[in-house]
């Protein structure tokens, strides 16, 4: 009852206000769950890093505006480029020598490469909060009647779309792409096949990561406050996001990411006494997910012929 | 061609293999019989560079193979079709054909093999786009040996291609290996099904927790008594 008060009360307006706001943060969780589900189906673990990746191309973006003064579509290439390396990197450094070790080392390697990415920002950019530079007109408020619009909020579903297709496309339609999903079902005999494993892990960490970081530009802009712990929220509800649409399934971490931000906004929007609540949610649905699909929407059943 | 000499793998503290020494010869049907945990599919994995070895060499055309990876030795011509055809389930029928020529940069050639590989399995064709991992286990057994020869391979390993496999196919898959061979390729052959492993191979080894028990040419074990109670299921007359 309450619920139909609150959409009776709500105007056309506010409504489509809470549609953008919606959708634009659904769009920005599903492009930071893609880098975790791609990473999960290759390597069957968590990249706790992830979350500081996205902390980390926040901050490239801050001090390529800030202090070294390049145009700021230079520097969301040369941040994109950056983060890519920079995941590339932790996997090289963190994962790759444990290749043959037990799944829990490298998933604790994984926090440890997480923790050392937060204190290493804290150290070197300190704790306050930076102010992530105003970029022109993407940070300006668009009014359309009554409705006020950030104009970085049409363009991240844009965006968003954008990435995903080139990425179905990557992993569908190309050699490259075909070896992705043979490791991930099964990398000896992708070996036997000739396909590098390292490379394919190397690429895979480098798309995840560049994906991260345009989510993470588009993070910027639209909330500004940086802090070297930006991520850890961020990238918990994106992981779970994974996890509600199939951990693996590109698709599935798209819809989950949808799912979370819509219902995050939705829920502020009608029943703004459970706002403080809005964290929540995410964990609520997970253990929804948890309770009644385990494998998450898009997830598969493993089935084995004998 | 192929020369395997006192090979030791180890799993742990186990020795799977405690020194064994193999020929393959060229353009030939070499196979290995043995029961379950004799070291057969060690041997394969070893040579494919999926195990290392404690001691001894595996020489291939002369070269060493020993400390090469993988990725590696399927570019000398060896392939591997492995035990329980582990073929992609999630890539399409023609993509695990493609990925079979992953390192093959020849795009005329690869789809000519492709074609032939369809005449060889007609039914592979008809289920060209479907999920390999929807196939039934006949059909994945014909997409593992064509994905094997979509590398083409001087020697081609197989690990069981009959395991599980209704008598009718069986006697397919059969049929299609020995045209394989005929059509240049050698074959080193692992099997559970003696009767049918012996009567294709031009020589045979007899695995027996991990080291060789005998050896002859295919019709000489077929023949042997001690084979026949073993391995053929029939009794000693």
């Amino acid at each position: 009852m309450e619920l139909f008060q609150a959409i009776a009360n709500m105007t056309a307006a506010s409504f489509a206000q809470h549609m953008v706001n919606g959708i634009s943060l659904g769009s920005l969780y599903a492009l930071i769950a893609i880098g975790y589900t791609m990473v999960y189906g290759i390597l069957l673990m968590i990249n706790f890093a992830h979350a500081d990746i996205v902390m980390m191309a926040c901050y490239f973006a801050f001090f390529g505006i800030t202090a070294f003064h390049i145009p700021w579509y230079l520097t969301f290439i040369g941040t994109i480029i950056a983060t890519a390396l920079l995941g590339v990197t932790i996997e090289r450094s963190a994962y790759r020598p444990l290749r043959d070790a037990p799944k829990n080392s490298v998933l604790i390697s994984a926090i440890g490469a997480s923790f050392l990415l937060e204190n290493l920002a804290n150290y070197i950019f300190s704790g306050r909060p930076m102010n992530f530079p105003e970029i022109p007109f993407l940070s300006s408020i668009i009014t359309v009647g009554s409705i006020k619009i950030q104009a970085i909020c049409l363009f991240i579903p844009v965006v968003t779309v954008i990435c995903l297709c080139i990425l179905l496309h990557i992993v569908n339609h190309t050699k490259t792409g075909m070896a992705m999903r043979a490791v991930s079902k099964d990398y000896e005999i992708a070996r036997v096949m000739g396909v590098n494993i390292d490379n394919i892990i190397s690429i895979t960490f480098a798309i995840g990561s560049a994906l991260a970081a345009v989510g993470a530009i588009m993070w910027g802009i639209r909330y500004p406050g940086i802090t070297p712990y930006l991520g850890v929220m961020p990238g918990l509800k994106c992981f779970i996001a994974a996890v509600v649409g199939g951990i693996g399934n590109i698709k599935g971490a798209v819809i989950g990411g949808f799912i979370l931000g819509m219902g995050e906004i939705l829920i502020v929007a009608f029943f703004p006494q459970f706002s403080g609540y809005r964290d929540a949610f995410a964990f609520i649905v997970l253990i929804l997910i948890l309770f009644y699909k385990p494998t998450g929407l898009l997830g598969e059943k493993t089935t084995e012929k004998v | 061609m192929l020369k395997v000499r006192d090979l030791v793998v180890a799993y742990g503290g186990i020795e799977a293999l405690k020194g064994i020494s193999i020929d393959v010869p060229e353009g030939q049907i070499v196979t290995l019989i043995g029961a379950n945990g004799a070291g057969k599919s060690t041997l394969l994995r070893t040579i494919m560079g999926l195990e290392k070895p404690r001691s001894g060499s595996v020489e291939y055309n002369e070269e060493n193979l020993k400390g090469l990876n993988s990725q590696h030795i399927v570019t000398r011509g060896i392939t591997l079709v492995p035990e329980g055809r582990r073929v992609f389930p999630n890539l399409t029928v023609l993509e695990n054909l493609r990925i079979g020529a992953y390192l093959r940069k020849d795009e005329d050639g690869i789809l000519k093999d492709i074609q032939r590989i369809y005449e060889l399995f007609p039914r592979l064709e008809e289920r060209n786009w479907q999920m390999a991992g929807t196939l039934s286990g006949g059909e994945q057994q014909m997409l593992a040996l064509g994905r094997a020869l979509m590398c083409r391979p001087k020697l081609i390993m197989m690990d069981e291609p009959s395991l599980g496999l209704a008598p009718l196919v069986i006697k397919e898959i059969f049929n299609i290996i020995r045209r394989i061979n005929e059509s240049g390729t050698t074959v080193l052959l692992v099997e559970q099904n003696a009767n049918m492993a012996l009567k294709v191979a031009h020589h045979a080894y007899v695995l027996e927790t991990g080291r060789i028990k005998m050896e002859g040419s295919g019709r000489e074990l077929l023949e042997n008594e001690e084979i026949k109670e073993a391995y053929l299921g029939k009794k000693k007359k």
